[in-house]
């Protein structure tokens, strides 16, 4: 039983990173209906500008972590600007590959310039263990935990309780009449992009405080897997991008703890059969509405 | 009786006979060295698997990004036949049990998720062609981890020649028929060619499951011109590899995907010294050609005369899709 | 259709004459080797550091005269670990005129290259590829076919040997990297010899090889009796699996073991620092602890070589110091063969015996694998304090 509950621990931490890069995902696809295949790579961006700043700039963590949400977000906008906006109007295969060459090109030029290796992110904080009769919790789990808390608490409150989330909402709903009701389209969207970045920053930021390792690869399996989570909590819904992070990292971490020779090393094939279970039995997702296609 | 021996026809085989034998006899005479031989076969190849995801990308319309998974399919299968028989039969019958295994499990893919819509079919084929990964990954038959090493390579200019060429035959027939008609329309407009009584779910399989079938005869060739064959070689990457070829010529186009290959194989050979450049020139290429002529070199029509006269004013006209 | 033949046959002879890239005249005064590593991409972290080293090599014997009075030209390629490309450079590598080939750095592209070195009468030297099959050709060994290291089977046995003997270890628990060959063959050698020695491994945990979160896999083997852990992959998942299992309730002072993989500067960094790594032994080719001047001179020298060139001190990895070996055995031998011939610089190599290398005192068994001793290195405190010297 008191494995079970560690490992439960295990999947809410490792879902909660899920859950920030999910939010992203969801967002993005609400408002232009677009798969950002280059967010993953924004999450690994985020966790090189913390990185970079603590130890060049010398910025304490919660400065690093601001800076590298601010600097990503501003690479969101800036792709947004450069290569989705253009292709607003062309078909959706366009705008798809194109996030594809920007995923690509965003892993490249990282190796290029940061290396191929593996770097460490500095370990700013001494990592407590709590012991709560057997169950482990550490300090750094309990620091994701809150930064993911407040982060989606003020999302929730932008999207529902503000002029801008009003905004979002309804260019998620109709583009057209938002246009005709005075809202800045443009403006939204980019918006939007900026705050999806910062969030999956702010995730790479704290797994590369949590596990450490920072690599140009490190933003594909978490980027997919995020996806995945966006799908099965609805894409397009924020609660759900929410519950659907913390669903895959709790089934992940119950297949690593449970699953033996046979199915651990299945572990990752298992995400994407859900994935293709999901899109089949209800692609709307857990907390998603099924959109009546308009001829 | 459609009379195949017209003039037509005649032209065309006296022109893929004289192609043949000129690059044979410069090979025989050393004009073309073994490293340019070399470089040729990957040109083939990856014709091959060009035109092949073309038949579901670009004809069908469906965005796949699994075909690595296919090609790795056939190659495996060659792979495990070539063991046991390391000769020409050997490689048939890696390619028919390759083939065969491709149809299988493109027919279990296809059907429940050709019914997703281009993100969606995106995704879902990346998690397919990343489950073969992974079960090839752990499948002791196909060498696990490390693959299947030391194969028997019987690749030859003939061998590559027959294949590519039929390959060109079978898409170029498949484009001009009802079926690849019938297929078009869907890609133009799924919603009105279902209401004009095409049955789209049935010709979308087809497509995917032909070009899947292609694709893991290219595999098998694959694997019998590189003597090793590894699960990782074939990735996520080697699918954008492919789709990139598709994009760069034009969704559509077979000669465009021909030229495009040969194109980006003189980009590799040329850029060799600068690796970290060439991949992220190939990013660029996939990002610029979206953003400003996502038609590609030929859009969806063939090389032809007609090209041209609107040169100036057509090139740079980006499809504008109705809202 | 026939347009597409027409522009077909144009654009062949276009690629053709473009793709004629100019001869190298290789003068009678040089000896050309050819290189061919990975360079680029994720797996480049093996084949660059073996770059470094050959070319400190080719500096240090040029600046002595060169061999028998001919300069040493080395002739790169990367094959970005696609074997599309390994087997393109040979071919040109065979075209470039090089009298012996040294790579690649992993076992998979190695055996992209030894066919077809074997069918042009080639050397293909390898100084890292350890899986078995490298230097055989079915189930004969390729003459053409070399390595400079010790193969995986016998580094799963010292490993298993150390586990029984020195930390006197029944019972074990194995992570293995689902996507390793490297891994799963360690793994299994290890368990095999492990077995023999009346051990028994208790649990396998798998993993992927992107993983950055093993806290499921460490809670479930907490739940185990076992003495001693062994991790069978690189420090780029080690060394993250050393720190949180020392953070896992159960596992903070457990006994963990790894291959060579284990030997890399950011193990500690990646193990959340150096108070860690207690408790912690590796196997491996080379150690900078060894009292041998010959190590110490060569790590003081590769700094000083890498600073000069890249602008960068560089410390020798096992990689590094293997490499710088092979590249100077292949030197011995094109100097006794006394010949750039390359068949009698492959008799010449066969028949190096005790080479007395930075990696320790070299010979090749029947199977042109490298026979020499593995160092088990304990770590305390992110630190070496102790290595021994297992010999074969």
């Amino acid at each position: 039983m008191l494995e079970f509950l560690n490992q439960i621990i295990n999947g809410l931490s490792l879902g909660s990173i899920y859950a920030l890069v999910a939010l992203g995902y969801t967002m993005v696809y609400g408002i232009i209906r677009l798969i950002n295949f280059a967010h993953g790579e924004i999450y690994m961006f985020g966790a090189f500008a913390g990185m970079l700043a603590i130890t060049v700039l010398r910025l304490p963590f919660f400065f690093a972590l601001i800076f590298a949400m601010v600097v990503s977000a501003l690479l969101g906008v800036f792709i947004e600007r450069v290569a989705y906006k253009p292709l607003r109007k062309s078909s959706k295969t366009a705008a798809l590959i194109t996030a594809i060459g920007i995923s690509f090109l965003l892993q490249n030029l990282t190796a290029m310039i940061m290396g191929n290796n593996t770097s460490a992110f500095p370990q700013v904080f001494d990592k407590q263990v709590y012991d709560l009769g057997g169950v482990q919790i550490n300090s750094l789990q309990v620091l994701i935990f809150v930064v993911t808390i407040i982060l989606m608490f003020l999302l929730q409150f932008i999207v529902l309780k503000t002029k801008l989330g009003r905004a979002m909402r309804a260019v998620a709903v109709d583009k057209d009449a938002s246009v005709l009701m005075g809202v800045n389209v443009d403006n939204t969207i980019t918006i939007t992009f900026a705050i999806g970045s910062a969030l999956a920053a702010a995730a790479g930021v704290l797994i590369g405080l949590y596990h450490i390792r920072v690599v140009f690869w490190m933003g594909t399996a978490p980027g997919l897997k995020a996806f995945v989570a966006a799908v099965f909590g609805g894409i397009g819904s924020i609660p759900g991008a929410m519950i659907g992070g913390f669903a895959i990292g709790l089934m992940e971490a119950l297949v690593a703890g449970y699953g033996g020779t046979l199915i651990s090393p299945y572990r990752d094939a298992v995400v994407y059969m859900l994935l293709i279970f999901v899109l089949l039995v209800k692609p709307s997702g857990l907390l998603g509405k099924n959109v009546k296609e308009k001829v | 009786m459609k009379n195949y021996l017209n003039k037509r026809n005649l032209i065309t085989f006296a022109l893929l006979l004289v192609i043949f034998f000129v690059v044979q006899f410069l090979i025989k005479e050393k004009i073309i060295t073994s490293y340019m031989r070399s470089n040729l076969y990957w040109i083939g190849i990856y014709i091959m698997l060009g035109l092949s995801l073309n038949m579901i990308i670009g004809i069908t319309g469906q965005l796949s990004l699994g075909h690595a998974g296919f090609m790795s399919i056939g190659a495996f299968s060659a792979a495990v036949a070539l063991k046991s028989d390391p000769t020409l039969s050997g490689l048939f019958i890696g390619i028919g049990i390759g083939i065969l295994i491709s149809l299988i499990v493109s027919f279990i893919v296809a059907v429940p998720t050709l019914r997703l819509k281009g993100d969606y079919l995106a995704i879902a084929t990346l998690g397919v062609s990343e489950i073969i990964r992974i079960v090839l990954n752990n499948l002791s038959i196909t060498g696990g981890a490390s693959g299947i090493s030391n194969i028997k390579m019987l690749m030859s200019w003939p061998l590559l020649y027959v294949f590519v060429v039929l390959t060109i035959l079978l898409t170029h027939n498949f484009k001009n028929s009802a079926v690849g008609r019938a297929c078009i329309s869907i890609k133009e407009d799924e919603i009105a060619a279902e209401a004009m009584g095409i049955n789209t779910t049935y010709y979308k399989v087809i497509a995917f499951m032909f070009g899947a079938a292609i694709a893991a005869v290219a595999g098998a060739l694959f694997s019998t011109t590189y003597y090793i064959v590894k699960p990782d070689s074939f990735g996520v990457s080697t699918s954008i590899n492919i789709l990139i070829l598709v994009v760069f010529g034009g969704m559509g186009s077979l000669s465009g995907t021909i030229i495009a290959t040969f194109l980006i194989g003189l980009v590799n050979i040329v850029l060799q010294p600068y690796a970290e450049l060439r991949m992220i020139m190939y990013a660029l290429v996939l990002i610029v050609v979206m953003i400003f002529r996502p038609q590609g070199l030929f859009g969806s029509q063939e090389l032809s005369l007609k090209l041209l006269p609107n040169f100036k004013q057509n090139w740079f006209k980006r499809k504008e899709k109705s809202s | 259709m026939k347009k597409i033949l027409s522009l077909l046959a144009l654009v062949l002879v276009i690629s053709g004459l473009a793709a004629c890239s100019a001869e190298e005249e290789g003068t009678a005064e040089t000896i050309k080797i050819g290189v061919n590593l990975e360079l680029t991409g994720d797996v480049s972290v093996y084949g660059i550091p073996e770059r470094y080293a050959f070319e400190q090599a080719v500096e240090e014997v040029n600046a002595a005269g060169g061999i028998d009075g001919k300069l040493v030209e080395l002739v790169i390629y990367d094959n970005a670990y696609d074997q599309a490309k390994a087997v393109q450079n040979t071919e040109k590598l065979i075209e470039d005129g090089v009298v012996a080939i040294l790579g690649s750095a992993t076992s998979g592209m190695t055996l992209a290259i030894a066919p077809l070195a074997k069918d042009n009468g080639l050397v293909v030297f390898t100084p890292s590829g350890t899986n078995s099959a490298v230097t055989m050709d079915g189930t004969v060994v390729n003459p053409w076919a070399f390595r400079a290291c010790f193969i995986d089977p016998f580094q799963g046995q010292v490993l298993a040997n150390f586990a029984s003997k020195d930390l006197a270890a029944t019972k074990a628990v194995v992570m293995v990297n689902s996507g390793s060959e490297y891994s799963k063959e360690l793994a299994r050698i290890f368990e095999e010899q492990f077995n023999k020695n009346g051990g028994t491994v208790v649990q396998t945990a798998s993993y992927a090889d992107a993983d950055t979160d093993y806290k499921a896999s460490l809670t479930s083997i907490a739940t185990q009796e076992f003495d001693v852990l062994f991790v069978a992959d690189y420090a780029k998942n080690a060394g993250l699996i050393i720190g949180q299992a020392r953070s896992t309730s159960g596992l903070e002072t457990v006994a963990i073991i790894g291959p060579d993989g284990f030997e890399d500067p950011k193990l500690n960094d990646l193990a959340g620092g150096a108070a860690n790594v207690n408790n912690v032994f590796f196997s491996t080719h080379f150690s900078t602890l060894s009292d041998d001047t010959q190590v110490s001179d060569f790590v003081a020298s590769h700094a000083a070589f890498t600073k000069a060139k890249y602008g960068k001190e560089e410390v020798p990895s096992a990689l590094t110091a293997l490499a710088y070996d092979a590249a100077y055995m292949l030197f011995k031998a094109i100097d006794n063969a006394d010949s750039t011939d390359p068949a009698a610089i492959r008799d010449a190599l066969e028949a190096l015996e005790s080479f007395d290398g930075v990696t320790g005192d070299i010979s090749f068994d029947e199977f042109h694998n490298a026979v020499k001793p593995a160092f088990l290195i304990e770590l305390s405190n992110g630190a070496p304090v102790k290595a021994t010297i297992v010999n074969p």
